[in-house]
This record gives C-alpha cells, structure tokens and sequence, in this order.
C-alpha cells in the first residue's frame, strides 16, 4: 500500500490565503471581500499588494454577499471571506437569491469550518454548511483536505464560472499533497489501493482515513482511500469503481450526517449498486468547546472511529 | 421624449399593468402603478442605457428594483423600452415564462439583472455594481428602487451604513414612500419615523420629490439627484407616491397590494386609462 508521510502542518487557511496571493498576480478581475476577519481569514497580503481590489465590509455578512453579487455585474470575480457559520447559515437568503438563483460567479470562501474550530464552542462550529450549500442548484461544494489542496482549489474556482462554496478550517494539519497540483472540480483522487473497503473522505478527515488505512493494514484489511475534495458534483464515476470492487463503503466528514457527503455518496449507491455503507460523521447534535483532537475524538470522527466503522461495515457485507 | 409622450407611455403602462395582472389573477398592480411615473421617467429620460442587453452592463446606467413584486411595472417599461418584444407581457406568471412572477436572471430576461422578491437585497447588490463600475473607471451611475416596508429589512442599514462609509457616490437609491405594506399603512406596521433625518444621519445626500406621480417632479427631483452624485455621498431619493396611482379604486388604499381586479374592475381600470400606444 501507498504510504504518506508529511513533513509540515499547515493550516489550509493558509493555503486559501497563499492562492488568494496568487490570483491577486495573476488575475486583475479577482476582488476580496471580508467581514472583519481578515486576519482568520489570512487574506493580508492580497490586500497589501491590491488594496483597491479589496473590500472591508465590517461585520455584515448580508451586506457583503449582496455587495459581492453586484459586483460580478462588470466582470469582477469575487472572492467572500469570513467563518463558515457566517459564510452560510448566517446568509443563506442573500446566496439564495442574489448569488444561486441569480448565477453569480461568487466564490464563497468559509474558513473555521467544523469542530475543529475548537475552544470557540458550538456557537461557531457549523456542522450544517455542505448541506446548507449543496441543496442549493448550481452551487459547486468544495473542501479540500490540506493546505497544498486548498490553494490549488482557490486557484483552481477563479477559472470556474458560477457559484462556488469553498469550505476549510483552522487547525493545522498534515501536508502530504503534492505542491503546485492542478485541482479539478469533481475529479476524485485515489489515494491508496485496497480490496476490501472503500474509504471516501472530505477535508480533514482525508488524513484520518490515510492514518486509518495503516491500522487497518496492519490487522490485513486492504482500504482504498479516496479523497473526495469535491462534494457537488460528485465524482460518481470514482465511487462506483472503486465500491464495485470492495464491495462496501465508509464516508468520513467533519460534519452532520444529515445532509454531508455520506448522504450523497449514498444517493449514488443506492441509485447504481446498493452496496453496506458505514457514516462517520457528527451524530445529529451541535458541538462544544475543546481542543480539535479532543472533539474529533469525542464527536467520533477520526481515524479510531474510521478504523472502527471499517470492521462493522465489512461484517455487513 | 416630451412631456406628452411621458404621459402617453405611462397610461400605456398602467393598461399592460393591470391586463397583465388580471389575466392570471395574481400580481401586485397597487405598488406597480405607484411607481409607473417614475421607472418610465427613469428608462426615457433620466439613465444613460443601451437597449442591447449585455449582464456587465459597462459605461451605462444601471438599475436594480429591490422591491420585486412590482415586476408587472418593470415587465411592461423593459419591454416599451426596447429590452424585449411587448407581446410577451402576454406570458407573466404562466409556466415556461421568462416573466416570472418577481424578476429573475434564471430565465435570461433582457434587462434584469438580479433575482429579487425576497426584500432588502438590492441595495448592497447595486453598491456591488457601483463598486464594479469604479473598479472598471466606468462614470456611469447606479440607480436602484426600494419599498418603504422593506426598509424594516436589516440588510438595507448595513448597506446604508457601508455606501456612506466607502463613499460610493455613484449611486441613487429611491425609496418608494407610498407609506403602504402588505398589512397596512407603514406607521401601524412598523413606525419607521423620519426617513429623510435617518438617511441624513447616515451621511447620505437626501433628495425629496414630494408630487412622486408627476412625471415633470421626477425628472426635476433626479436631475438635482445626478448633481448630488459624484460629490463623496451616496444619493437618497424619497420619492413620495400614490399606490394604485390612475385607477380611482386602487388609490388611498393598501387593498391592492397583491391582489388583481376582476372582469368589471379591470373594464373601469382601463376606462381610466384609454389605449394610446397600442396594446400589446
């Protein structure tokens, strides 16, 4: 089996930070908007090098996402930044109509996505954001897995016209991606080979998996790890590979099961090759104050609950 | 265009208005007709526009109704002004339309250029447009309309807040006093006091037009609203109207909000208001 290893943790804020920086060069059409976090947000030096291109709403997420809408109307390609709480469920009228069902080429950029927010507690932990987003039509939902990911994704959606949710988060994490990939939207990535279970992941929760996997090895369970950084659309042509060839499935997110991205890989199997399907995810409840490694402990979704959920699943097969 | 020909245009208005309300028996003719001196003004004689649609809508004037539920108004001055053919006002509200029941890009209607109908979103999308035309270095300037209601909407302080903060002095948002909503008057619903002393306190420039149904007051009111723009402030209009304006019936009154008028009704209506341009 393929092995990763890392050398850095990175936060991928700072990867969206870095592409932000590197469309700021590259693409004059490229504007930044922010409510007050621009320091979370790690959107400084796009601001140092193109103030005029950046706007500072304050604290008025429905505001900016209306200011962001028009601003489209011109040919800029706008880029909003605050928390992912504030980033979706905060606004969801305002993306609704005056960025989705208006077809705005709006990149919505939500940063302190998840548990892993950590000691702020549940008031800004949103487990609800993929689902919130990917019901509505013509929304793209991304989260990238580590900070060389999430760069190459922000890099990536300033080509993409149309709406687009970028999820990633606050802690640091491993970097085991290759620098300067090319990201496609909807394109899975295999991580590892394996024969007896299919593992799809998002964001965070891709390094878990890949930890996950060597457990499982070492116990002679053969794990395919896929990293789905893309939500919607879904790489159904990936899933159903791999899972015609395992014969079953885990999905891990930092997230709700209700509405996340095991409720999307499910619709695919269900609609194709029904096949035993085990949620790692958040059971149906809001979050509280910890450490990230303390709450995905907690919360069950790490690489002991993937390892966990692998065994059960493969019962069921 | 003359004077005369503003007014033979706003009674050909009222008529597509109220026929087109009446045949699907939905729609908001009472705010629609409140605002029909004023959107005819603004798209003959007050904005800069081309009628070739193009979404960016580079070194032209722009305009966003806020307050989608008076999309009849804004159907039939697109259509008399070029954006589409006026035969499709026959289509507003049945399936397969581009005229939806509120205004909408999702169906590529010319001349719109936001969803809206869902309140208090168009101010911050016409300070995005505004923003855009500066970065463009594009002189043109953003017009925008709001009910009064809508103001009870949040957004619309942050955004009065935020154009006076930035300076975004190429826009003119007029505000649709007709003192009526949904549930009634403005002051019962929800007393929003002095609105030209609360714009003024915000740092916006305060242009009122008090006689808002004579078409000679509103040009007069926005030529003083464009030399208000440019000058560092956002431009408020307050644009004083009748709802139902033209049909005595639907005059003096919040019953005509979203409702249509009968048979009978609509004959007294267009009685009031005798075909000049032709009907569609």
């Amino acid at each position: 089996m393929k092995t990763y290893t890392y050398t850095d943790k990175k936060d991928t804020r700072s990867g969206f930070g870095a592409g932000l920086t590197e469309l700021g060069r590259n693409n004059p059409n490229v504007v930044a908007l922010c409510a007050d976090l621009v320091g979370s947000l790690k959107m400084n030096q796009f601001i140092d090098e193109n103030p005029e291109r950046f706007f500072q709403i304050g604290i008025a997420e429905a505001n900016m996402m209306g200011i962001a809408a028009g601003l489209t109307i011109g040919g800029k390609i706008p880029f909003t930044g605050t928390f992912a709480n504030f980033s979706t469920g905060r606004v969801y009228d305002q993306i609704r109509q005056s960025i989705a069902y208006s077809g705005k080429n709006v990149k919505i950029c939500a940063s302190h996505a998840g548990l892993t927010l950590g000691e702020d507690g549940a008031t800004h932990q949103i487990l609800e954001d993929i689902g919130l987003m990917k019901m509505l039509p013509g929304m793209v939902v991304i989260n990238p897995c580590d900070y060389n990911q999430t760069k190459a994704a922000t890099i990536a959606i300033a080509d993409y016209i149309g709406p687009v949710y970028l999820r990633f988060g606050r802690p640091s994490v491993p970097v085991f991606t290759p620098e300067n990939q090319v990201f496609e939207i909807g394109k899975a990535i295999q991580l590892t080979e394996g024969t007896d279970v299919t593992i799809v992941a998002t964001g965070h929760l891709v390094w878990e998996a890949l930890e996950a996997s060597k457990v499982l090895e070492a116990k002679d369970i053969s794990a395919e790890v896929i990293n789905i950084h893309t939500i919607k659309p879904l790489d159904k042509t990936a899933i159903l590979k791999s899972v015609a060839k395992t014969g079953c499935v885990v999905t891990a997110e930092e997230h709700n099961y209700h509405g996340g991205l095991g409720e999307s890989v499910a619709r695919v199997l269900a609609l194709n090759t029904p096949a035993p399907q085990e949620f790692v995810a958040t059971d149906d409840t809001f979050g509280e104050s910890g450490t990230p490694t303390q709450l995905m402990k907690k919360y069950g979704i790490d690489s002991a609950t993937i390892v966990q959920k692998v065994q059960k699943v493969i019962a069921r097969k | 265009m003359s004077s005369t020909e503003l007014n033979a245009l706003v009674t050909q208005v009222r008529r597509d208005i109220l026929r087109m309300v009446h045949k699907v028996n939905s729609g908001h003719p009472g705010g629609s007709l409140g605002c029909t001196e004023f959107l005819v003004a603004l798209y003959s004689k007050v904005m800069n526009h081309k009628t070739e649609f193009d979404m960016n809508g580079r070194n032209e004037d722009l305009f966003f109704l806020s307050n989608g539920h008076i999309s009849p108004v804004i159907y039939s001055v697109l259509a008399r002004s070029g954006y589409f053919p006026v035969e499709e006002l026959n289509t507003f509200r049945l399936l397969d339309s581009r005229l939806q029941g509120h205004p909408t890009t999702h169906e590529g209607l010319p001349g719109i250029r936001i969803a809206s109908g869902s309140l208090g979103q168009g101010m911050s999308v016409a300070i995005g447009a505004a923003h855009s035309k500066k970065l463009n270095k594009d002189q043109s300037i953003v017009y925008s309309l709001h009910g009064d209601g809508e103001l009870q909407e949040g957004q619309n302080w942050e955004a009065i807040l935020y154009a006076a903060a930035k300076k975004v002095d190429n826009l003119i948002a007029t505000i649709d006093l007709n003192g009526k909503q949904i549930d009634g008057p403005t002051d019962d619903v929800l007393y929003m006091g002095d609105l030209k002393a609360k714009f003024e306190a915000f740092d916006w420039s305060v242009i009122e037009i008090d006689a808002g149904n004579d078409i000679e007051a509103i040009l007069e009111g926005m030529t003083a609203a464009k030399e208000a723009s440019g000058k560092g402030k956002p431009v408020c209009v307050l644009l004083k109207t009748m709802m139902g304006n033209g049909v005595d019936f639907m005059m003096h009154t919040h019953a005509w909000h979203g409702k249509a008028p009968n048979d009978e009704q609509l004959a007294i209506a267009l009685g009031q208001n005798p075909e000049t341009l032709g009907d569609y």
